[in-house]
């Protein structure tokens, strides 16, 4: 009887071929078609500022320059490189990301010269001391999760689905996000990642949106807040350049080592 | 710097420099830092003290063009130090030309190359001689002049080294401390081959990451970075130690398997030149537990077994030992980390324990503690001289 009043309730809000969709059927669409609109950028480079935000108000500041390489039917490849603080200048960060099998992750250390593989188990563990997560800022495939449609909502003046996202990697630290993704252009407008004990850890809104190459949005604006110890860090994205020619050899470790 | 060849590559680089000189987009970064040296013991030697200051800088100058496929890297280094004229030094680390072809990339010029994968200790790194007198731990080197090819390919990176112009391991000075007892007369060096210092050496290594592999091949022909000592006691009363630098092939194998929480290492080397031949190894693995205790510090374990078939006798400490040690990293916006560890010798009691930790105060500056101590050294071993020598050392450094 519930199975049915549920499907009269949607019949009255979606076209007709949705019908024969199941909550999970749907969440899965949304994001394949959400990957599908962000194909075939090629390459792309940018600089980001990060202010990190401690419970008493006290900030302190990143710049990094990153660089991405679009790899089909796989993570994408990307370099970061550190501009500031001044003691982590020419530090560079390299990885190759996977959907389900573990990221290859490399470190220069400018100090000695060297270059250090770094475990892969620390997906859950904060990047340069931020609160996003390594696994935040790794590139988003869609057979990282199980998906589920939860509801429509309207988010910041926007039509967006809600979405329920269960990563099916190992060392998560979530057991679940849920994701605000907007109707018209399947971006993300904002996500909630709940820990592993359930609880509401994190939220991040996404904003200041531009589109690229008349096709791909890119949030200018990502803000993190932790709500179990009250940090935030801002992230203000900008110097977006697409289509630079990138190539493998541009992420190797021997372009980690030499990056300024 | 000396030496012919050695010369004529600073001429070469000056005049790269002059050329780039007129580049307009320099970027110029680096540190000036100051450092408090404390010893806990009587020195052996009344010429020693108990305290040092002294202050260092090492600035950065670097330039790009041709949409940096090409650059040129400056990096000077200097320390004043307060008590050891041998530790107060000049060195040139970096002052070279790289060009970045699409599968090859050439650097012109004196350059630091590292090469391995353990903690405890470096078999495998060999481009650079040692700047001993910056720290025992043997981790900052000297810029030596190099032509460095390398091929890059599908089956992983071809480095071919041309290396003219020989660089001496620097050593504590009799006021110098922590040292070694008699002090080493460094400039009073031998060499095995007639060229000396002019000795152009070569090196090549293989390197590629298989998977979860990383994976590094290499062969040095040429003139040791790591000499023996002979004693010289032509001056009555005043015996010092001369470093002994002889020709040697070494061949090299350095490997890393990663995956989840561990990174297995291991190190190896079999060298010939120096007395009989012989074998090292150094292996181990690092663990690492993840935000433990629900907070974003991340704990790594480390252990590694150190071998090597020379005898203690003949100033290779690490014949039988192993190394364990903590690596805290707190993940916090200041970057607080430490790594304590001992290295303890199987066939004795001794032990040699450190202490490394480090903090940014606000944007620029930096902190770090050092404690090194030695325990229990018997009598035969390289470090028994060292045993009044623990100490430690407090920097602070200003990043630009």
């Amino acid at each position: 009887m519930k199975r049915l009043l549920f499907a009269i309730a949607l019949l009255n809000l979606l076209p007709l071929e949705a019908l024969a969709e199941t909550p999970e059927e749907k969440g899965l669409a949304i994001a394949v078609e959400a990957d599908k609109r962000d194909l075939g950028w090629q390459d792309s480079k940018a600089s980001m500022r990060m202010i990190l935000r401690n419970r008493q108000g006290e900030t302190s500041e990143r710049q990094i320059r990153t660089r991405t390489l679009e790899v089909e039917g796989d993570g994408d490849k990307s370099l970061t490189i550190f501009d500031h603080p001044a003691d982590v200048k020419n530090t560079a960060f390299l990885s190759y990301t996977h959907a389900i099998k573990p990221d290859d992750q490399w470190l220069y250390l400018p100090a000695l010269k060297r270059v250090k593989r770094i475990a892969s188990a620390n997906k859950s563990g904060p990047f340069v001391g931020s609160e996003f997560a390594y696994e935040d800022i790794s590139s988003q495939e869609v057979k990282k999760y199980s998906y589920k449609w939860l509801r429509d909502e309207v988010f910041d003046g926007q039509d967006a689905f809600v979405i329920e996202r269960i990563p099916q990697y190992k060392h998560s630290g979530y057991t679940k996000q849920h994701a605000w993704i907007d109707k018209e252009h399947y971006r993300t407008l904002k996500v909630d990642y709940y820990d592993r004990k359930g609880a509401l850890l994190k939220t991040l809104v996404l904003s200041d949106y531009k589109q690229y190459l008349g096709k791909y949005w890119r949030a200018h604006k990502m803000e993190m807040q932790n709500h179990l110890n009250g940090k935030s860090t801002t992230l203000t994205w900008s110097d977006y350049e697409f289509r630079n020619g990138f190539t493998d050899r541009d992420f190797d470790r021997n372009t980690l080592k030499r990056i300024k | 710097m000396s030496g012919v060849v050695g010369k004529a590559f600073i001429v070469f680089s000056t005049l790269l420099f002059a050329i780039v000189a007129h580049a307009v987009d320099w970027r110029i970064s680096g540190f000036i830092s100051g450092q408090f040296q404390g010893f806990f013991e009587e020195p052996l030697d009344p010429i020693q003290s108990d305290t040092n200051l002294s202050i260092a800088t090492r600035p950065e100058f670097y330039t790009e063009w041709n949409n940096g496929l090409d650059s040129f890297t400056f990096t000077p280094f200097a320390r004043l130090d307060q008590r050891d004229d041998e530790r107060t030094h000049f060195d040139i680390r970096e002052l070279n030309w790289l060009h970045v072809g699409r599968d090859w990339e050439l650097r012109v010029g004196a350059g630091i190359v590292f090469w391995g994968v353990t903690e405890s200790r470096h078999l495998v790194d060999i481009i650079n001689q040692t700047d001993l007198v910056e720290n025992i731990d043997g981790e900052d080197k000297l810029g030596q002049p190099m032509i460095d090819l390398s091929l890059i390919r599908d089956w992983g990176t071809l480095s071919f080294f041309v290396l003219p112009g020989f660089r001496k391991r620097t050593f504590p000075g009799p006021e110098g401390r922590p040292r070694i007892h008699p002090p080493v007369n460094a400039d009073a060096a031998i060499f095995e081959s007639d060229a000396e210092e002019e000795h152009i050496d070569l090196a090549v290594r293989w390197s590629q990451a298989i998977g979860n592999w990383d994976l590094g091949l290499s062969h040095f022909h040429g003139t040791t970075r790591d000499p023996r000592f002979a004693l010289d006691t032509s001056v009555p009363g005043r015996p010092f130690l001369v470093p002994i630098y002889e020709q040697i092939d070494q061949t090299g194998l350095d490997a890393q398997l990663t995956f989840n929480s561990w990174a297995w290492k291991l190190e190896a080397i079999r060298r010939s030149g120096q007395g009989e031949s012989f074998f090292a190894a150094t292996g181990g693995f690092e663990y690492t537990f993840y935000g433990v205790f629900e907070s974003a510090t991340d704990i790594g374990l480390v252990a590694e077994y150190l071998y090597d078939q020379r005898p203690v006798e003949t100033r290779s400490p690490f014949e039988n030992d192993v190394f364990t040690g903590l690596r805290f990293t707190l993940n916090d916006p200041q970057s607080t980390e430490a790594l304590m560890g001992c290295i303890f010798d199987l066939d004795s009691s001794s032990r040699f324990c450190n202490i490394e930790a480090s903090r940014r105060f606000g944007d620029r500056w930096v902190g770090s503690l050092e404690l090194r101590t030695f325990s229990s050294v018997p009598r035969l071993d390289p470090f028994f001289t060292l045993r009044n020598d623990d100490y430690i050392q407090f920097e602070l450094a200003y990043y630009f």
